[in-house]
């Protein structure tokens, strides 16, 4: 069974062509690593996933239903969650407000993660409950932007720039918040550039470059593949 | 607040019939504002078709009413309502599909419809509008509601002025509070989160229209008289004026903004006479220029910080219509 089917997706922003033909397909509770340098598609990837890239063609479905072209509202209503990049939590609201407003069961009525549930994975929430959302460090709006997609249990968790900009420590939290998303049956792609940690959390890793999905795999058979990662990565 | 509807409730002790209706007035004008910044503040849509709401509702009121008989008061602000409310869903279902300051144009020019139908036909008197002979009364068993009474009046006029705060606090308390506050601070964002931002904007976009049509309604009913200048855009204006004055972060700055605006126009034309708008203006100004996010900055810098979290930060601009 499969989550979500991508079919020689292509995206453009006006006449200016970014994604060139991907095909991905993503079974229930896999957790995808994209990697690549920076401008290679991968934010646009994920916001064609979510309705956000307004010109797309080729096919995107979940849970064999077509989503392409849906308004991004319907996507998340169909079980697609999204931590974008640069956070985006809302500064005027609380933690708890942040957390509250996005809270729905699932499109199949599951509600695993309630705000009980996030709070206990993310203990520092809980301590800043009632700080607005403008008020958190880079971290703790890193946390609130994951659990508030937790509230909206979704079947496919989308996470762009996992831990980008924080620090060490922090960054840890959030490797380990993914494994427990993993141990939770939630399909995830996560973006980052910490190939190291992803390889640890990821069941495939996949490599995008211009816009084309050069390499899918797991992370043993891409740790064989040295020259692979230093030509798209700059790992050596 | 509460102290402050309390003060209001023994008002009645203290002064006469003319401050009655004056403070009456005020309030009525506060619950125009506050629905606005409900829009405004809250919903980061700046419409300049409020006005319209209300002026409506007091049209279908006199329409309504049998010329020497008096209207029954639910029956009338039921049915004024529910025009309101109607005209709202629609002008709001057209306005809402744009952003910026587009959407300031499209209200304003709904809002300018509205005006001129009632100004340049003969459906409400053209421009010298139209008259309430006989004023709304309510009769329950032993209970009687005549607005004719100055203190009936005031007290109707409290008690709706409370209710609107009350509505307005309770909304913004709630998830929808929420969903709407994060559409103004990032639709995209919250589209992404699943929140419907078109229907949340409709629904409040409604709810304001209808509080502004009971301000207009009870404004009809207690002068007596309507006339196409309540619709117009040059009482929106005035009304966002009021909203900027009070501030927009607390439901009830609005309702400060019109206290101070009316009283000031009054005491101005007192003292002043004619050259009344010129100090008017300057005042204005200076109140901007000085308070930046409002009479409610008065409040800020002298209370503990904590009551002044709900919305945005002084510093972040009225976003018009959401951001793309």
């Amino acid at each position: 069974m499969t989550l979500l089917t991508v079919e020689g997706l292509q995206g453009f922003y006006g006449a200016s062509q970014v994604l060139h033909g991907i095909d991905l397909q993503i079974s229930p509770g896999e957790q995808i690593a994209l990697l690549g340098r920076n401008g290679m598609g991968k934010t646009s990837f994920l916001r064609s996933l979510v309705g956000a890239l307004p010109k797309l063609a080729g096919e995107v479905a979940l849970n064999g239903k077509s989503i392409r072209g849906r308004l991004p509202e319907h996507i998340a209503q169909a079980g697609v969650a999204i931590v974008p990049e640069g956070r985006g939590v809302f500064g005027s609201l609380s933690v708890i407000e942040n957390l509250v407003m996005a809270a729905r069961p699932s499109p199949t009525g599951k509600c695993q993660w309630t705000l009980d549930r996030v709070l206990s994975v993310f203990p520092r929430l809980a301590q800043r409950r009632g700080h607005g959302g403008h008020q958190l460090s880079g971290g703790e709006q890193q946390m609130l932007t994951i659990g508030r997609a937790l509230m909206t249990n979704p079947d496919l968790l989308l996470i762009d720039e996992a831990t980008e900009g924080l620090a060490p420590l922090v960054a840890q939290e959030i490797w380990k918040t993914l494994g427990i998303i993993r141990s939770e049956g939630i399909a995830t792609i996560v973006v980052d550039k910490d190939v190291k940690n992803l390889s640890q959390v990821a069941d495939r890793m996949v490599i995008m470059s211009k816009g084309k999905l050069v390499f899918t795999g797991t992370p043993v058979e891409l740790a064989g593949q040295g020259d692979l990662l230093e030509r798209h990565l700059g790992v050596q | 607040m509460a102290a402050m509807f309390a003060t209001a409730l023994f008002l009645p002790l203290v002064v006469g019939d003319y401050y009655l209706q004056f403070a009456a007035k005020v309030m009525l004008l506060g619950i125009l504002a506050m629905s606005l910044n409900l829009n405004v503040g809250f919903g980061g849509m700046v419409s300049l078709c409020h006005a319209a709401f209300f002026g409506l509702a007091g049209y279908v009121l006199v329409l309504v009413t049998p010329e020497y008989e008096a209207p029954n008061l639910v029956w009338t602000l039921l049915v004024a309502l529910a025009v309101v409310a109607l005209v709202a869903a629609v002008i709001g279902a057209l306005s809402l599909r744009t952003r910026g300051i587009y959407f300031i144009m499209v209200t304003l020019a709904f809002g300018e419809m509205l005006y001129f139908l009632f100004h340049d036909t003969s459906i409400g008197g053209g421009s010298d509008g139209i008259f309430l002979y006989v004023k709304p009364l309510l009769t329950l068993g032993g209970l009687s509601i005549d607005l004719e009474n100055p203190l009936t009046f005031y007290m109707v006029a409290l008690v709706c002025c409370a209710l609107s705060w009350a509505l307005i606090t309770h909304l913004l308390a709630s998830p929808f509070g929420d969903s709407l506050t994060a559409a103004r601070d990032n639709e995209r964002r919250a589209m992404s989160l699943g929140i419907p931002v078109f229907a949340v904007r409709l629904v409040a976009f409604i709810v304001s229209a209808v509080m502004a049509g009971l301000a207009g309604y009870l404004s009809a009913a207690q002068f007596g008289f309507v006339a196409p200048q309540m619709l117009g855009w040059h009482m929106s204006a005035v009304a966002l004026v009021m909203v900027v004055l009070g501030g927009t972060r607390k439901v009830a700055g609005p309702l400060f903004g019109a206290v101070v605006l009316v009283v000031l126009e009054d005491i101005l034309k007192i003292y002043l006479g004619e050259q009344w708008k010129l100090v008017y203006g300057g005042v204005i100004v200076a109140l901007v220029l000085f308070l930046p996010g409002g009479l409610q900055d008065i409040l800020r810098l002298t209370l503990p910080q904590g009551w002044f979290r709900r919305t945005a930060p002084v510093t972040q601009p009225i976003v018009v219509g959401g951001k793309q």
